[in-house]
């Protein structure tokens, strides 16, 4: 399978980014890690006339500490946030989620922006990120503008991202004392898209559940959260995360496929989203 | 002869046979790191590149094909639509008359007028580079008239179907029909009769090499090479003088290294006619390679047979006669073998059993789907999974151990030679020892000790229990049982061995490798044949011009009758050797003895000769027998008497977990009896192989059309094939009963895996089950279909995904279930 013909620019840094998009609009298409892209094009599913190719903008990869927030470069590989000091201490849920997306390959080309910006709902990071309330820098030829995640993923493959912006970083809240977590992926091999996914993370007190963030993965044409599960855990004991489980799928809209009918895809957010907090809450 | 004693032999530095020793393969140093030859990395010079337009349609007729757009663009050398190429090629061949009412349509290698499942080829580019004939390939305007889809094959079989050929008049390809006794009569005698409905899906062979073909038209004397990524170079040859109207004599096939078949390779391809075809009329050479999606689409798909079966016993578990009628889709053409597949399994149905009576009825339907044909087993893992599911079944019905039923019915060791209900005689066997074994090892009574506790406890995750006790036949032979039914080709295999001036060997041998690890198994033999060193062998193989006399790889035959002929051509060759060094010695040729390389005059412990010494001075034939050839070689031919029949037993452990759905294997037990083993690590490979791809049938893998016609499961990602961290380790032995019908005591083993795998697993997650009021999970046993299952979905609802037309349809789907009485 051969790509149409289309030019490619490497950008060294943003602004070569930006200016490059800013020329094209859109005819262009950023590249990062190229693992979804390059099956698109590849495949002629896509027909781009420029690549900007991002990947090696060195001021977009690495992770650092700003205050309250980690701030993760979106060209971070995968890789690169599983094994990542900081990630695993303050953020632990994107590396166990992380360890998740498909093979050592990808693993070692895909990013984590690369991954949120493509806004595959089946992907797991993009529920992760909603889970936890991650805030995306999102950069253009006027500047650079932050957006919650709540407001980041539009649709099926659409995300606030406009044709002449790029994806720069993404800040996430540290998960502090108290708090555990945990993704729970359901698929049928080891490499393959999650048919449903949960992200979850607790904060714990006084033996109750003071905060509970859930997002799904999978369970419409965006990632989701699951506010009525959160709602009735809020303040609630660890005997009744079922119950708060069993409101995992209102307001869904879960795909039916090859891996599943929309009714499976609800009853298996309800038993993930079960087991998923409770291994958060660590009971 | 005289009775003598004999001094015994001076001790000399023996050499230890090789035969039974888990040698490395001589083929891996250069395949694992890539010093390897693909028909894709063939290069001549002046090369063109050959794309082709396939269909998006399940069924449309042609109202226009216009290739002009394409000639317009860059790199292009020609365009064709498939009227334009009608004195190129003729249609493609079916090799199997199955039955004299076979109807076979006709296939042309590019369509000419109706496209008849999505993928059949349109129209043909040449270009000078990849790159370009794909650009240009954009360029084709096709107009398609939508006709009507046939893709369910009961719905096909109703009155007043659309009809996947106007001019066959039906959608029936053939019926075949074998009554052994009279079942009806063990029907009036039984007071248990199971009734059930098994479906194997239809399966995408995935071979690691995608299909490519390059034709070279420039050798000498207007003759044509073709490279092929092929199971049967041999085959080819044939058919292409035959399709495209070429000499044979002017044509060599050559399958350089090939990346597996399982079956799906032992085929004549529309492609290898259009590169022939192509090459002749450009008088350049061209290539033509698929990508994966293109294969999923345009190379034979496997199994797609729904299976009603019924088995009459007694309620203390005697097994009287089994009845058995198949529907099997053969897609909308005929590829070489397809009518044949489902049949060449009809004998397996009654397995290891001893069935009083057998009823066996068989009907081909055609779809507007991808041709099916031979994939890992053909016909065999359908009858295996048939009867091994339903013999699970009756014994749950009769509350008996699936072991134990079996033993109540199993041809015991001491029956053998059997003849078995359909009139096979199987040589030899030992079901008991292979299933004692696997039990010990299984840990059995423990296993259904923990699934006890955990129904009792009502534990989510359950433990199911799957056995199959398979056998299966395999060598496909002999030549004359081939001739009487309506095969056109024989069932010999021929070798020659010969060795060189300096004393090496050369092993010629008219099976073809792509992938099995011949060089090495063949050394093996030939080496101790002539008590020369394994590295000393080279095995000569997979090029028509080098090895004329062939007749390729599959089913299984491989070491059985190919093995078979290079140890008889080695024997010729130890004769030939025997006569010169008698001659040498001045002594008679029955004084001599060989042993490890060396011949000896008896009782003259100093007159010794090495055959690398004798190969010497055959080629110098300075001193020569009356008579005695300058080179010492030795062809032979070997058409076998019989099939080979491996048996085992393969136990599986699954947990399923009730609450998605998701199945486990937690223990793969198999023991295998394969008779003598030639190396033990070759073997080992097949194995695990094979079960890893039958339990990827019974798991994971599923070819799914949409109710359009288009195969949804189009690529890698929607077709699940499991790799390692999917498979549970596998926990491998044998038993080892030698065949009696040739002179290695071999069965086959390329196909054993996967024959009883499947059965295996899906009993597992049945019996993890059963006790819920489950009788039946459909293949694959995907998470969302256990849970239906497990939440009496069924019935009710239609398991198979939205939209979908698994099982050829809802109306089959629908269908499914069991009758006990």
């Amino acid at each position: 399978m051969i790509p149409a013909q289309f030019d490619y620019v490497r950008a060294s840094s943003v602004d070569e980014a930006v200016a490059a998009l800013a020329e094209h609009g859109d005819e262009a298409k950023v590249m990062a890690g190229g693992q979804s892209l390059i099956p698109l094009l590849r495949l002629r599913l896509s027909y781009p006339e420029v690549v900007v190719d991002v990947g090696r903008v060195a001021e977009m990869a690495g992770v650092r500490e700003d205050g309250a927030h980690l701030v993760i470069g979106a060209m971070t590989t995968h890789h690169e946030v599983i094994h990542n000091e900081l990630i695993r201490r303050h953020c632990g849920l994107i590396a166990e989620a992380t360890e998740t997306v498909a093979d050592p390959a990808v693993r070692h080309r895909g990013t984590f922006g690369g991954a949120l910006a493509h806004a595959d709902p089946a992907g797991d990071l993009p529920a992760v990120a909603l889970a936890l309330d991650a805030e995306m820098v999102i950069a253009g030829s006027g500047g650079r503008r932050t957006v919650p995640a709540e407001e980041f993923f539009l649709d099926y493959l659409q995300t606030a991202v406009q044709p002449d912006e790029v994806l720069v970083e993404v800040r996430v809240p540290k998960l502090g004392e108290g708090w555990g977590y945990r993704y729970e992926k359901f698929h049928r091999v080891a490499q393959s898209w999650a048919i449903v996914g949960v992200a979850a993370a607790v904060r714990r007190s006084n033996g109750t559940i003071a905060e509970a963030r859930v997002g799904l993965t999978n369970m419409g044409s965006t990632p989701v959260r699951a506010s009525g599960v959160e709602e009735a855990l809020n303040g609630a004991s660890l005997e009744r995360i079922g119950e708060a489980a069993d409101r995992a799928a209102e307001g869904t809209s879960a795909p039916s496929d090859l891996n599943g009918k929309a009714d499976y895809r609800e009853h298996l957010a309800r038993v993930l989203t079960r087991r998923a907090v409770t291994a958060a809450a660590g009971s | 002869m005289t009775a003598t004693t004999e001094a015994p032999a001076p001790e000399v530095p023996g050499r230890q046979n090789v035969v039974g020793t888990p040698l490395r393969r001589k083929e891996d140093a250069r395949l694992v790191t890539g010093r390897t030859r693909w028909t894709d990395s063939v290069a001549a010079p002046g090369l063109l590149h050959v794309v082709i337009l396939r269909s998006p349609m399940a069924h449309a007729r042609l109202t226009r094909v216009d290739v002009s757009g394409a000639l317009q663009r860059p790199g292009i050398v020609a365009a064709y639509t498939g009227l334009d190429l009608v004195d190129d090629f003729g249609g493609l061949p079916t090799a199997w008359t199955v039955s004299e009412d076979l109807k076979t349509p006709s296939h042309f290698p590019v369509a000419r007028d109706v496209v008849r499942y999505v993928g059949d080829a349109v129209a043909v580019v040449v270009a000078s580079s990849h790159d370009a004939a794909v650009d240009a390939m954009e360029a084709i305007e096709v107009d398609y008239e939508p006709l009507p889809a046939v893709l369910d094959m009961e719905q096909a079989m109703a009155d007043g179907s659309p009809l996947v050929h106007d001019d066959i008049g039906t959608n029936t390809c053939f019926t075949y029909h074998e009554e052994h006794g009279s079942y009806q009569a063990s029907k009036a005698k039984a007071d248990v009769l199971l009734t059930r409905r098994y479906v194997n899906q239809r399966l995408i062979p995935n071979a690691m090499e995608p299909r490519s073909v390059v034709v070279d038209p420039t050798g000498a004397a207007d003759s044509f090479t073709i490279w092929s990524s092929t199971q049967v170079p041999h085959f080819v040859r044939i058919f292409m003088a035959l399709v495209c109207g070429i000499p044979e004599h002017k044509i060599r096939v050559i399958a350089p290294d090939v990346g597996g078949g399982f079956g799906s390779k032992l085929d004549i391809y529309a492609e290898e006619a259009i590169c022939l075809g192509l090459a002749k009329r450009l008088h350049r050479p061209v290539k033509w390679t698929a990508s994966r999606s293109e294969d999923y689409q345009a190379t034979i798909h496997g199994r797609d047979v729904i299976q009603d079966v019924e088995i009459a016993a007694t309620s203390d578990g005697k097994m009287l006669g089994l009845r058995v009628d198949l529907l099997t889709d053969m897609g909308a053409y005929l590829q070489l073998l397809t009518p044949s597949i489902a049949l060449l399994g009809r004998y397996m149905y009654p397995a290891i059993y001893k069935f009083e009576t057998h009823s066996f009825h068989c009907t081909g339907v055609f779809s507007n789907k991808t041709p099916t044909d031979a994939y890992r087993g053909a016909g065999r893992p359908e009858a295996t999974f048939a009867i091994e599911r339903a013999v699970d079944d009756l014994a749950a019905h009769l509350h008996l151990d699936p072991i134990e039923l079996r033993r109540r019915n199993w041809i015991t060791h001491d029956e053998f030679p059997y003849t078995t209900v359909c009139g096979l005689e199987y040589d030899s066997g030992n079901y008991e020892a292979a299933t004692d074994k696997a039990l010990e090892l299984f840990g059995y009574d423990a296993l259904r000790a923990e699934q006890a506790e955990r129904r009792r406890s009502n534990d989510p995750v359950q433990l199911g229990i799957g056995v199959s006790t398979y056998t299966e036949m395999c060598g496909l032979a002999p030549s004359r049982w081939l001739g009487e039914q309506g095969y056109v080709a024989g069932g010999w295999e021929r070798a020659t061995v010969r060795m060189t001036p300096l004393g090496k060997v050369e092993v010629v041998s008219g099976t073809s490798p792509h992938g099995q690890g011949h060089a090495t198994t063949f050394s093996q033999i030939a080496a101790d044949a002539l008590g020369v060193p394994f590295e000393d062998v080279e095995v000569i193989v997979n090029d028509t011009a080098a090895v004329p006399w062939g007749l390729d790889t599959y089913g299984s035959r491989s070491l059985v009758v190919g093995g078979t002929a290079v140890r008889r051509a080695a024997e010729g060759v130890v004769e030939k050797a025997k006569l010169l060094a008698a001659h040498l010695f001045e002594a008679d040729p029955a004084d001599l003895e060989f042993d490890s390389g060396t011949f000896r005059v008896k009782g003259t412990p100093s007159a010794t000769k090495t055959i690398q010494e004798l190969a010497f001075a055959s080629f110098t034939s300075h001193t020569m027998a009356e008579g005695s050839d300058a080179i010492l070689t030795a062809d032979h031919l070997v058409d076998p008497e019989t099939f080979s029949f491996p048996h085992g037993t393969h136990l599986c452990a699954v947990e399923v977990d009730t609450e998605t759905g998701m199945t486990k294997i937690r223990r793969y037990v198999c023991v295998d009896d394969i008779g003598k083993v030639v190396n033990p690590m070759i073997v080992e490979g097949q194995v695990h192989g094979g079960v890893a791809q039958g339990i990827a049938q019974a798991l994971y893998e599923e070819a799914v059309y949409d109710d359009a016609g288009n195969l949804v499961t189009g690529s890698l990602v929607d077709y699940l094939v499991p790799a390692a961290p999917d498979l549970p380790t596998f926990e491998t032995d044998r038993t080892e009963t030698p065949s009696t019908t040739n002179p290695l005591g071999v069965k086959g083993v390329g196909e054993a895996g996967t024959i009883a795998s499947t059965p295996a697993v899906v009993n597992a997650v049945v019996d993890a089950l059963r006790h819920l009021g489950v009788d039946d999970v459909r293949m694959a046993c995907t998470p969302e279909r256990v849970w239906r299952a497990i939440h009496g979905a069924r019935g009710s609802d239609d398991p198979a995904p939205a939209g979908s037309v698994v099982y050829g349809g809802a109306t089959t789907e629908t269908t499914a279930g069991g009758r006990l009485t």
